[in-house]
């Protein structure tokens, strides 16, 4: 049995314990709340490049002089996966749900015959990843100083994609991340990057006609990289949205957790005490009958 | 004068949206400027300055490179890089005027020199208005 300076010690540190659990939900709330205005603020770019994306690829579509990053290398036998995560745990199951959900995909392509390979950007995914595809792994990007993402480092990551592209490294790439639905809700979804895919093919059919300078081929040559590192941006902005809001409800569970387990301690050491009391109490009286 | 929607974004935010008259977009073939009832284009941007007049006077905006869509919706510009020209920090365009032209130093004649060159104009030319409206 504990004495009652070994209880009173690990009530205390229960304490600390909900004391930083407490301030973490605290931080990720506001830091929440500016990974959201950041998300919401990306969306008209990402939703206008789209559109008019989609209009210029309808008018290109079907020719010949489709660029590959639209129209892709014609096979699919080498699948690039990129998985973004966060830097730090914590953060509850997101970390490891991208993660599951990438390692689904690899292993049903591996089944299938297909070669993978895997671009980890985060340091928690790759930390996760090493272990089952060490040896698939080509790259890993780290977004370790980086405070507030900026578009520089999706266009950075869009270049290096690009460019393996080119080497002809992989046929198709497809990019993982969480997408941001609500602070309980983060939806960790599969996006197909290369060769691009539209998500509203039909809409796009009969659009006015356009004038184009230069021509559609050389816009079309310039918006794709573009649109990847757009695609790629939001994926990031999610992603960071997603974190801060699976991070704030992980700590508000620890936080009720240790309220629950301060309760318990506290309980067990009062009843210790008071017996403890009874007892002296026994033998003060005894010893005093016994004269 | 009649008025159209105009939009100016950038990746990172919705810098202007409202009812303009007139929006002058430097186009990577030539500026042009935009009036209500415009036919529908499509075009890519160079370096520059965008103008926008609208009822409340004039405001000039430091764009670097995109993509301008004009439609019956009205006009659209996607900006890789947009800043209002009293916020714009000049620091930043000298340095790209830099690297630029020790990336034409180590280039060798071609296609590839000749892009750069070309965009070390527009670069230049940003700068130039830059320190021109300084010093006023």
């Amino acid at each position: 049995m504990a004495s009652l300076k070994d209880m009173r010690v690990r009530i205390a540190a229960t304490k600390a314990t909900q004391k930083i659990t407490k301030a973490m939900q605290m931080v990720a709330a506001s830091k929440l709340r500016r990974a959201q205005a950041a998300a919401e603020a990306a969306r008209p770019y990402a939703e206008r490049m789209g559109k008019v994306l989609g209009s210029i690829a309808a008018a290109v579509a079907g020719s010949d002089s489709a660029p590959r990053l639209l129209a892709g290398t014609g096979n699919d036998r080498v699948h690039l996966l990129v998985v973004c995560t966060a830097e730090r745990g914590l953060c509850g199951p997101f970390n490891s749900s991208i993660v599951r959900l990438a390692r689904d995909k690899a292993n049903a392509l591996i089944a299938d015959g297909k070669e993978v390979k895997i671009l980890c950007v985060g340091r928690k995914g790759y930390d996760q990843l090493r272990r089952l595809y060490g040896k698939l792994i080509i790259e890993t990007i780290e977004l370790r100083g980086v405070r507030t993402i900026s578009f520089a480092q999706g266009e950075m990551i869009a270049k290096k994609v690009i460019a393996l592209f080119e080497q002809g490294t992989f046929d198709v790439a497809t990019l993982f991340f969480s997408r941001f639905r609500s602070v309980v809700a983060q939806i960790p979804t599969a996006q197909q990057i290369i060769p691009l895919v539209f998500e509203k093919a039909a809409e796009t059919g009969p659009a006015a006609a356009y004038e184009y300078e230069p021509e559609e081929e050389e816009i079309l040559a310039e918006l794709l990289p573009r649109n990847l590192a757009v695609q790629v941006f939001r994926a990031l902005l999610e992603n960071a949205a997603s974190e801060q809001g699976a991070r704030m409800s992980a700590m508000d569970n620890a936080t009720r957790n240790a309220g629950e387990m301060i309760r318990k301690q506290t309980l067990t050491y009062n009843r210790t005490r008071q017996a403890m009391i009874t007892k002296e109490l026994i033998e003060i009286i005894s010893g005093a009958e016994a004269l | 004068m009649a008025s159209f929607h105009f939009e100016l974004v950038s990746p990172e935010k919705l810098l202007f949206s409202g009812e303009v008259e007139q929006v002058d977009v430097p186009g990577a073939e030539g500026d042009f400027g935009v009036l209500a009832q415009h036919a529908p284009m499509v075009t890519t941007l160079r370096p520059g300055i965008l103008t926008v007049h609208g009822t409340g006077g004039e405001q000039k905006i430091v764009v670097l490179g995109g993509f301008a869509e004009v439609s019956a919706d009205g006009l659209t510009v996607l900006a890789e890089v947009a800043e209002a020209m009293e916020n714009v920090d000049r620091s930043t365009i000298t340095d790209r005027i830099g690297e630029l032209e020790s990336r034409i130093a180590k280039t060798e004649a071609g296609s590839e020199l000749d892009k750069l060159i070309t965009q070390l104009d527009h670069f230049k030319e940003v700068d130039r208005h830059l320190t021109g409206t300084a010093m006023h």
